[in-house]
């Protein structure tokens, strides 16, 4: 009974390989114990990689939502964008409901690598559409009133049933810091294109928000999570994008057809060059 | 809530945090001084002068446990309870260390290897996270590995200070072990890459054994004196 892998090593003592099989001994003390910890870290492992599994599903209708919620730029009846975000981020949240009904009893940290992806996709999401009907940013506390859940007797998470308990999910700070990161990229977005469909007033809301959210980063500098100073520099990005577009709109705007304002905010080297003649 | 307020409050909790982070690495510093106390103390029995002395240095190591049971106590005051794993990266490396220490102790007392309930209680923390302050079971198995390369080294140290018949039983300690580490189903994480190394103490153990058999050196039951 040899289950040694070798690696090149020959069994070169016999009385060794009948000691290793009496080590064996399956009702020995040790092996007892390492039974125990292979069920623990499988029960554990598999509670992570179900986490993980829900959360790439959460990214995946998240990033759905927002590629919708772009569409509001070029169509006519917003609102019907708006209620179909609403719906999907409806079955989003229920997705949610399932993280915190696996991480009942756990402590939330052990196992936030797993599902932290998709709430910050999750965070941008909803903030973006909060952004569109409001013009604000939503705010923690907000997100976190509309993850409660609901649970039957079963344990299922569903909306408002009698007699049920009560389950939370919290967002984390740094995860609403993250996702609203994000949020900047998408926001930027939707200023050349709603300049491009011939929106001379929302570049410079954007413009307001986006310096107020960038002012807000500053302020937090590098005491958040490490991946807030990466995220730091494509948000300055973005706002610059979008303080040139205000500027071109401001200085050129009444020069250049409608049509073709998207194309002169396609970089920012055109923006920059004095001798660029436009027609 | 406007934009400023919002972010006013996330730097609050920001802060917040940092601080609570930074009395735990002192603290976490002070474990660490303890732990290389400990350490001092046991390495010596790889002298071959050590090899009488291990009962005292035994004792002395559990002493010296006093001072890391009082220094986790007052870790466990800087952070909420229920936050163990928002902060474990801090100590987690110490923490395994302190079980190696503990696991070494044990060995050198009775040759068996420390249950995680007997490390617990040297270090004063609980098993079951439901309870306190506990001792991960993956932070327990990354103490017992390094314990094992510990063991190895130990194997060489006996043969050279002469006593052959230590390696024999390190050799049939280690391979339970490994039986033991086989049953686990591991992921690709740092505790997997650890593992991979006690294939080497396996080896070089064995070696040792080898070689003293094939001289017959080894005889069960009997201490040979240098040749």
């Amino acid at each position: 009974m040899n289950r040694r892998e070798g690696e090149g090593c020959p069994r070169r003592n016999a009385d060794a390989v009948q000691d290793r099989d009496a080590s064996a001994n399956p009702s020995s003390p040790v092996i007892a114990a390492f039974k125990v910890f292979q069920q623990e870290l499988d029960t554990k492992h598999d509670k992570y990689e179900r986490l993980v599994k829900i959360s790439r599903d959460v990214t995946i209708e998240s990033k759905r939502t927002i590629f919708l919620l772009h569409r509001v730029t070029s169509v006519p009846n917003a609102e019907d964008i708006l209620n179909e975000a609403d719906v999907k981020l409806d079955a989003v949240r229920q997705k949610i409901g399932q993280i915190a009904e696996e991480l009942r009893g756990e402590d939330i940290f052990q196992f936030h690598r797993a599902f932290t992806a998709g709430i910050q996709e999750y965070v941008e999401a909803v903030s973006f559409l909060h952004y569109i009907r409001h013009r604000s940013l939503i705010s923690l506390e907000e997100i976190n009133a509309r993850l409660v859940f609901m649970t039957t007797e079963k344990g299922s998470a569903e909306a408002l049933q009698p007699g049920g308990q009560v389950l939370t999910f919290q967002v984390t700070p740094s995860d609403y810091l993250l996702g609203v990161a994000d949020l900047t990229g998408e926001l930027m977005r939707m200023c050349i294109s709603s300049v491009g469909n011939g929106d001379i007033d929302t570049p410079f809301q954007l413009s307001q928000f986006l310096r107020q959210i960038h002012d807000g980063f500053s302020y937090i500098g590098n005491t958040g999570p490490y991946e807030v100073s990466k995220k730091l520099h494509t948000l300055r990005q973005s706002l610059g994008k979008v303080e040139d577009a205000c500027y071109a709109l401001r200085v050129r705007g009444s020069e250049i057809p409608k049509h073709m304002l998207a194309d002169v905010f396609s970089s920012r080297t055109t923006l920059l060059d004095p001798e660029e003649g436009v027609v | 809530m406007s934009v400023t307020e919002m972010f006013n409050y996330i730097q609050g909790f920001l802060s917040a945090d940092q601080d609570v982070r930074e009395d735990i690495r002192k603290v976490v510093q002070t474990l660490e001084q303890t732990a290389r106390e400990i350490l001092t103390v046991l390495q010596s029995v790889h002298q071959p002068s050590g090899f009488k002395e291990i009962p005292s240095k035994c004792a002395k190591a559990r002493e010296l446990f006093c001072t890391v049971r009082t220094q986790i106590c007052n870790l466990k005051t800087k952070f909420p309870a229920e936050q163990y794993y928002r902060f474990h990266e801090h100590w987690r490396f110490v923490l395994q260390r302190l079980v190696f220490l503990a696991a070494f102790v044990v060995y050198l007392e009775n040759e068996t290897l420390v249950i995680r309930e007997e490390v617990a209680k040297i270090l004063g923390i609980e098993v079951v996270r439901e309870k306190g302050f506990h001792l991960d079971v993956e932070d327990y198995l990354a103490g017992v590995l390094i314990m094992a390369s510990e063991l190895s080294r130990l194997a060489v140290n006996s043969v050279t200070a002469g006593d052959y018949t230590r390696p024999l039983r390190i050799s049939n300690f280690i391979n339970e072990l490994d039986s033991g580490f086989r049953l686990l189903n591991l992921k690709n994480d740092p505790l997997r890459k650890r593992y991979d190394g006690l294939k080497y103490d396996v080896k070089k153990i064995e070696e040792v054994v080898y070689d003293l058999s094939i001289r017959g050196l080894a005889k069960e039951g009997e201490t040979v004196g240098d040749k």
